[in-house]
């Protein structure tokens, strides 16, 4: 076995391992964490089948994005969208026999890298153009588009420009899966890629990747509107009615 | 000490989102809480030697009651959508009153604090050390936000830069950056019962001479009853409404509401005020402290039913808060809260909103108006921002929107809603809300104005309004102080009871 096949099979058992121990402690840590009082940016739902919805609408069509600004919701849209369909199309590498709706979603998912990569390029635009938005923008803020463009990049070189061994990657990935650690091709645009992606799953838990969880836990939409009818009181706060 | 002078903006024909102008209001620091008003409300008034640790500890202490902040502070990816929402910072120009900016503010405390990522590497992700410029920073902007929610309603994940606002006066108060304003109020309403300062005997003449200009004026004896027991309602108003103009006509109003429509009602002398500044500087206990007064006087008085007069934030409170923090309302199922809600009538909302009694009162033909008697009137409505964003009416989602309106169209012939995006759940903040309706943020409270004097200027072109109707004190007072400066007449500024009033058929 080689030393590059070593190497990026423990960085990706390290990568994962990071991944979900941290997004799994993150959760945990807002699901312990009360929120004392009722909230929601109304109008609001009035019921918790409401709210699945009005949440539905946030996570699938962006609803208040659009409500804000046409062009951050089109570009963010196509970026997420995109990047949505790329990795469902990537679950092929995961999967032996391949699941047939992931089949049927492999010629999209190709073409959807596009979407994705112009999207990406929007949103990045829109840190230089827009002075509101340069403002403020850190530099991790521009590292990270540019880390998931460069990620998008080497995909499509490959799916498009220079194939890679796909067999064998996925013998690699299968193998992985099943604690039996197979060659990795060892091509330079394939490592770029798969380096890349292992430290976007290194910082997922610890950087501002975390909306994507952040969402379900906010209080201002996940909230019923109905504090008049039922009484809704934290732990912490609850104490302070015994004192009465 | 005088306000500095500065330049009135120049209304434009839309609302325009400005270029930035750092440091464009820097200047503007609100006064800062003396010693007796900070001792009252048990807080220091000086910053001690050690109060980046009580400041850190503090945010500790936030980040585990408050999964809001917790997760607001994470969420956040700067993709700007809320850049263009604050009407601070459409009528300042200042980059720091953008809504993901003024978070920021925080969140690179936070971040240095309580992120691994901003631990190891906080140039990368604008992390920073709390120093003294940073808390100047806080004291400065968290008191140039109204608390108005109206960036939540844009931003994709819900994050509402109001609660930022509220934990960083929070931390300001436990480290000795008081607001004089706030805090002074809220020492009042602890002392004497209301924001104003005006003791039960001075309430009761107010009263009086109310009845007998209602009674000049009508013809008809309409009573403001104070500390009556065992009366149908009570009503807890702002306290504002007992003198102030023009909020003593939506007092007069609601008066006129009950006895034309024979309910039995009461204000009370310990409860007489609604307002709670309680949640404009973020602390839970102070909250429940002021809104313990309602419960306790309705108590005492026995009252069946609990009603709340023309206040934006108080309607909040009320709506949102006062079940959980009192047990004023349904559901409990604890001791505490049954004791109170066995007492009251179940076939109303408790609390219900003044709009909410009237308009149904009007609707089902228990009171009579003639929308005539307001002829000389074209009306506009400004939704208050508390009660749009943060509240309801009625049991639809929305009737906050819809009630009011109602009720102004069944006492008025003429009415025209400002522009789609300055109205219901976009409204704009009058520019004096969330503990800034002081003389010390004149500049700041003028600006802010700016985006609701833009859309109130249009209808004013378009269909000659020359009455802004509106449901809050707050909204009242800034109101008459600024739109002037913008050259409408104060007189344009009303509550919606005032119109009620001038409607309502007494005999």
């Amino acid at each position: 076995m080689s030393t590059v096949t070593m190497i990026y099979a423990g960085m990706f058992y390290v990568a994962t391992l990071l991944l979900v121990t941290g997004l799994a402690y993150k959760i945990f840590d807002y699901s312990r964490t009360p929120a004392p009082l009722k909230i929601p940016t109304t109008p609001a739902p009035t019921t918790q089948k409401g709210v699945v919805y009005r949440m539905a609408k946030e996570v699938v069509l962006f609803e208040s994005l659009f409500k804000s600004d046409k062009w951050i919701w089109l570009f963010g849209w196509l970026f997420h969208f995109g990047l949505l369909l790329v990795l469902v199309r990537h679950l092929r590498y995961f999967t032996e026999p391949v699941w047939f709706w992931v089949g049927i979603a492999q010629p999209f998912g190709k073409y959807a890298s596009i979407m994705m990569v112009i999207g990406m390029a929007g949103l990045l635009a829109r840190r230089f153009l827009v002075d509101r938005v340069r403002y403020i923008s850190t530099p991790s803020d521009y590292l990270m588009l540019v880390l998931l463009l460069a990620i998008g990049l080497s995909g499509m070189l490959m799916t498009f420009v220079v194939h890679t061994d796909i067999v064998a990657l996925k013998a690699f990935f299968m193998g992985l899966m099943y604690l039996d650690v197979q060659p990795l091709p060892q091509d330079l645009i394939l490592l770029i890629h798969l380096a890349l992606v292992a430290l976007l799953m290194v910082i997922f838990p610890i950087s501002k990747l975390l909306h994507a969880p952040g969402l379900f836990f906010s209080p201002t939409r996940n909230q019923v509107d109905n504090p008049r009818e039922h009484r809704h009181v934290a732990a912490w706060a609850a104490r302070l009615d015994q004192k009465n | 000490m005088a306000a500095a002078e500065f330049d009135i903006p120049e209304i434009k024909d839309d609302i325009e989102i400005p270029k930035l102008r750092e440091g464009a209001m820097a200047h503007a620091k609100t006064f800062i809480a003396a010693k007796p008003i900070q001792d009252s409300m048990g807080f220091p008034h000086e910053l001690g030697e050690d109060w980046k640790e009580r400041a850190i500890d503090k945010m500790g202490d936030l980040l585990g009651k408050y999964r809001s902040l917790k997760v607001f502070l994470d969420a956040c990816v700067h993709c700007g959508a809320c850049t263009d929402k604050c009407h601070y910072y459409l009528g300042t120009s200042d980059p720091k009153n953008m809504p993901v900016a003024r978070q920021d503010l925080m969140r690179q405390v936070y971040r240095r604090y309580f992120t691994t990522a901003g631990k190891l590497f906080p140039k990368l992700v604008g992390a920073k050390d709390l120093t003294k410029d940073i808390l100047d920073d806080w004291y400065n902007y968290y008191h140039q936000c109204s608390e108005c929610r109206r960036c939540s309603v844009f931003c994709p994940y819900g994050i509402d830069t109001a609660e930022i606002t509220m934990a960083g006066r929070e931390i300001l108060n436990h480290v000795g950056m008081g607001q004089k304003y706030s805090n002074e109020i809220l020492g009042k309403v602890q002392k004497i019962g209301n924001n104003l300062g005006l003791p039960g005997p001075a309430l009761e003449d107010t009263l009086e001479g109310l009845e007998e200009d209602i009674e000049a004026d009508t013809g008809v004896a309409v009573k403001m009853p104070l500390d009556v027991k065992g009366a149908e309602v009570l009503l807890v108003t702002p306290s504002a409404d007992f003198f102030s103009e023009p909020h003593v006509e939506s007092l007069i109003g609601y008066a006129k509401v009950f006895h034309a429509a024979g309910i039995s009602w009461t204000l009370s002398t310990h409860a007489s005020e609604a307002g709670n500044f309680g949640m404009f500087i973020g602390n839970y206990e102070t909250m429940r402290k002021v809104a313990m007064r309602i419960r306790d006087a309705a108590l005492e008085l026995g009252v069946k039913r609990i009603v709340v007069g023309e206040c934006g934030h108080a309607w909040r409170v009320a709506y949102s808060f006062w079940n959980t923090l009192t047990g004023i309302g349904y559901g409990g199922n604890d001791p505490f809260s049954i004791e109170l809600q066995q007492q009251l009538d179940p076939t109303y909302p408790q609390p219900q909103h003044i709009c909410e009694l009237t308009n149904d009162l009007i609707k089902s033909g228990k009171i009579k108006v003639d929308p005539s008697l307001n002829d000389d009137l074209v009306v506009t409505y400004h939704d208050s921002c508390n009660v749009a964003r943060a509240s309801r009416m009625g049991t639809e989602p929305g009737g906050q929107f819809i009630i009011p309106r109602e009720l102004i169209k069944s006492v008025v012939n003429n009415f025209h809603d400002m522009a789609d995006d300055t109205i219901h759940e976009s409204t704009f903040c009058c520019g004096g809300g969330g503990g800034l309706l002081t003389d010390d943020l004149m500049e700041v409270r003028v600006k802010g104005a700016l985006p609701r004097a833009t859309a109130l200027n249009n209808v004013v072109k378009e269909h000659q309004v020359n009455f802004m109707a509106m449901i809050c004190a707050i909204c009242k007072a800034q109101f008459t102080k600024v739109l002037p400066k913008y050259g409408f007449d104060m007189s344009m500024v009303g509550g919606v009871h005032q119109l009620v009033s001038k409607a309502i058929k007494l005999d």
